[in-house]
C-alpha cells in the first residue's frame, strides 16, 4: 500500500497529489481494532471515581450540577453535524456513492469554522481555560487509572477535575487535526470555483499544493479514527452519563462526587444546574 | 517528456463471442481492463501511452451487440456496436428519428463513421488536450484543472456545468439521444440496468474521472428509442471550426411536440458547452404554450445562457449557444 499518490507535473517533476485513499480503510480498520481491543481488555467498571458518594462532601450541593452550558452543548452538536457532513461528503464518493459533494463539503467546512470561532469566544469569555489544561495531576491520574484498568493495582481509581485526562487528550488531538484540515481546506478553496474569493492556482508551487492536499487527507483520515473512538466512548456504559450531560447539560450530585474531585472542580454550595448558564463552576 | 507514438504497449487481448463472456472478462479485469469498440478513441490513448490497460476486451466479435431492430413499445432497439454509418443510413432511423440520423451523419468522416460505433461515440472520453496529454489534472486523478487557470488555452472548454474540471463532452449523438429520451441498457455481472440518457451522462461534480455512469465492469449493450410522437418536430445543428472531421464547438438537439401551431412540450439539449449534454429546462419552460417562431426562439436562447460563465477564451460560446437554441425552436421541422 502506497501512502501517497504521486504524479509527474507538466515539467516532468514528480510531485505528491494527495494521500492514498487506502489509508482511509486503514483508519476504519484501526478504529475497529481499537474498539474491539478496548472493549475486550478494559472492563466496564474501571472508570475513575469512588464507589459511593461521601455524605460530608455532598452536604449543600444541589442535586443537579451543570456540566455543560447551553452554549457549550450547542457548539458540540453543531460541530458534530458539520463534522459528519464533512466526513460523509469526503468519503462516501470514495465508496461509490456519487453525489455533488464539493459545494456541500466546503459549506460544511465554513459551518465548522463558525462553530470553532464561537467555541473559542465562549472558552475565552465564559469558561475556565485551565480546566482543559493537562497538568501534573492529570499525568499521575492517568498512570493510576491505567494500572487499575490493567489490573495492576487494587487502589480506587482517582477522581478527576471537571474533565478527565483522556477527554482532555482527545480534545487537544482533535483540535490539532481539525485545525490542520481547516487551514489546508481554506487554501484548497483557491483551487475551486466559489463566490467567496477568486481562484489562484499559482499561489503555491505544484509540490507545495501537493503537500497541502496530503495534509488535508491525513487530517481527514485521522478524523475518521477519532470519530470512531469518540462515538465508542460516548456509548460505553460507564461513560453514558457524560454523554447524557452533553444532552441535558447537568450531572447528578452522586455522579459528581463519584467521578470528580470537588477540590479540582469546585461547585458552589446551593448552586443549581438551572441557576447558572455558563456551565463553569470553577 | 517524449511521447512514443509508433508502438502500443503490450496487453492481453480478449475477443469474447457473447455479452456474457464480455461482462465476465470486464468484471475479472475491472479497472485494469479496457473496452474496445471501434477503436477510434482507444488507439490515441494507447499510442500516447497515457492509458495502459493490462487487458483489452474487443467487442468486435459479438454479433448480438450489432444491428437495429424494432423495440418492444414501437420504438427502436439499437446495439451499441452498430456503426455510425449503419445508423445514419438505416431507413427506420432516417424516417422516424431524423434527429439521430443527422447527428450520426455529422460525426467526423465517412471512414471514421464506418469504423466508429454508436456506443463508442456515446462513451468516448473528453478531448481536453491538457487531460489527453497525460498531465495530472483532476480528471486524471490529480488536484488541478490546467484548462481553468488564468493562462490556459480554453477556447473549446465549457461554459456550463463546470466543477473543478472544465472539459466538455464531445459526442454528437449524445445530445440527440437525450432529446429523444432514449434509454441506455448497461450490463454487468449483476445483471442489466437501464438508464435514461439524461442520467447516463454525469458531470465532474458527481465523478470527476468519468463522463458517464459506466464503471469498471460495466458494458453499454443497447440503446432504446421510444416510439416517436405524432407531430414531433426536430432540429439538430453542430458548429465546428471546419466543415468535416472535427469535434463540435457546440451542438443543439431539439424535439418539439407541436399541436395546432402551439408547442405543447419541448426537449432542448446542447452539447460541447458542458461536461455532459445539458438539457435546458428553463428554455423548455420558456417555449411551452407558444408558437415555434423566432420570438419563442429568442426567449429560449436567453434562458439557455442564464448562468453560463465563460473562461478566458470561450466567451463566444455564450452567443453561439444562445443563437443555436433560438434557431432550433424557430426552424425545427
Amino acid at each position: 500500500m502506497d501512502f501517497l499518490r504521486r504524479a509527474l507535473n507538466p515539467w516532468g517533476e514528480e510531485v505528491p497529489m494527495g494521500v492514498s485513499w487506502d489509508l482511509a480503510w486503514a483508519a476504519v480498520a484501526l478504529g475497529a481494532l481499537f474498539v474491539i481491543g478496548h472493549a475486550l481488555l478494559i472492563p466496564k467498571k474501571t472508570g475513575g471515581g469512588k464507589a459511593d458518594a461521601d455524605a460530608e462532601e455532598a452536604e449543600g450541593l444541589p442535586k443537579k450540577i451543570l456540566r455543560h452550558s447551553l452554549g457549550a452543548r450547542a457548539f458540540h452538536w453543531s460541530m458534530t453535524v458539520a463534522m459528519f457532513v464533512l466526513l460523509i461528503t469526503a468519503f462516501f464518493p470514495l465508496l461509490g456513492i456519487r453525489f455533488p459533494w464539493v459545494t456541500i463539503h466546503w459549506i460544511a467546512g465554513f459551518g465548522l469554522i463558525l462553530t470553532l470561532i464561537y467555541h473559542i469566544y465562549h472558552a475565552l469569555t465564559k469558561q475556565d481555560m485551565g480546566a482543559m489544561w493537562i497538568g501534573r495531576q492529570d499525568v499521575d491520574e492517568t498512570a493510576k487509572s491505567l494500572k487499575v484498568a490493567l489490573r495492576a493495582s487494587e487502589e480506587e481509581p482517582p477522581r478527576s477535575g471537571k474533565y478527565p485526562p483522556d477527554q482532555k487528550m482527545f480534545h487537544h488531538v482533535a483540535t490539532g487535526v481539525t485545525v490542520g484540515a481547516i487551514v489546508t481546506g481554506l487554501l484548497m478553496m483557491f483551487r475551486i470555483d466559489h463566490f467567496l474569493w477568486g481562484q489562484n492556482p499559482y499561489l503555491f508551487s505544484d509540490a507545495v499544493w501537493g503537500w497541502i492536499y496530503v495534509v488535508h487527507g491525513v487530517c481527514g483520515i485521522g478524523l475518521i479514527f477519532l470519530v470512531i473512538a469518540h462515538v465508542y466512548f460516548a456509548i460505553r456504559p460507564e461513560k453514558r452519563w457524560m454523554t447524557w450531560s452533553m444532552i441535558h447539560g447537568w450531572i447528578d450530585r452522586d455522579r459528581y462526587l463519584q467521578n470528580h474531585d470537588p477540590k479540582r472542580w469546585v461547585v458552589a454550595r446551593g448552586e443549581t444546574a438551572e441557576g447558572r448558564g455558563d456551565g463553569q463552576s470553577s | 517528456m517524449a511521447v512514443i507514438r509508433d508502438m502500443i504497449p503490450p496487453f492481453e487481448l480478449y475477443q469474447p463471442a457473447g455479452v456474457g463472456d464480455a461482462v465476465r472478462l470486464l468484471n475479472e479485469h475491472a479497472d485494469r481492463g479496457w473496452v474496445l469498440a471501434g477503436g477510434l478513441d482507444t488507439f490515441d490513448w494507447f499510442k500516447d501511452r497515457i492509458k495502459r490497460p493490462a487487458a483489452v476486451i474487443d467487442l468486435g466479435g459479438i454479433d448480438e451487440l450489432r444491428g437495429i431492430a424494432a423495440g418492444p413499445d414501437g420504438g427502436l432497439d439499437i446495439g451499441a456496436m452498430t456503426s455510425l454509418t449503419e445508423l445514419s443510413e438505416n431507413g427506420d432511423v432516417r424516417s422516424r428519428y431524423p434527429l439521430l440520423a443527422e447527428a450520426a451523419e455529422l460525426v467526423a468522416t465517412p471512414q471514421i463513421r464506418n469504423q466508429g460505433t454508436l456506443g463508442g461515440n456515446i462513451a468516448q472520453d473528453t478531448r481536453c488536450w491538457y487531460y489527453r496529454s497525460g498531465w495530472p489534472c483532476y480528471r486524471a486523478g490529480g488536484n488541478i484543472c490546467y484548462a481553468a487557470t488564468p493562462r490556459s488555452m480554453n477556447r473549446e472548454h465549457c461554459i456550463l456545468g463546470a466543477s473543478r474540471c472544465v472539459a466538455v463532452n464531445p459526442s454528437d449523438t449524445a445530445p440527440a439521444l437525450v432529446a429523444l429520451d432514449a434509454q441506455m441498457v448497461v450490463a454487468n455481472v449483476s445483471g442489466e440496468t437501464t438508464y435514461a440518457a439524461e442520467d447516463f451522462f454525469i458531470g465532474p461534480d458527481i465523478d470527476i474521472t468519468r463522463m458517464t455512469v459506466l464503471e469498471p465492469g460495466d458494458l453499454l449493450t443497447r440503446i432504446r428509442l421510444p416510439a416517436p410522437q405524432a407531430g414531433a418536430r426536430y432540429y439538430f445543428e453542430k458548429i465546428r471550426d471546419r466543415k468535416s472531421w472535427d469535434f463540435s464547438l457546440a451542438s443543439v438537439a431539439t424535439v418539439l411536440d407541436v399541436e395546432a401551431g402551439v408547442i405543447r412540450d419541448a426537449r432542448v439539449v446542447v452539447n460541447g458547452v458542458a461536461p455532459y449534454p445539458v438539457r435546458l429546462g428553463a428554455s423548455e419552460v420558456a417555449v411551452r404554450g407558444r408558437s415555434p417562431d423566432d420570438e419563442a426562439g429568442q426567449a429560449a436562447g436567453a434562458a439557455a445562457v442564464a448562468g453560463a460563465r465563460a473562461l478566458r477564451h470561450n466567451d463566444y460560446k455564450i452567443a453561439l449557444m444562445r443563437n443555436l437554441v433560438r434557431r432550433s425552436i424557430r426552424d425545427a421541422a
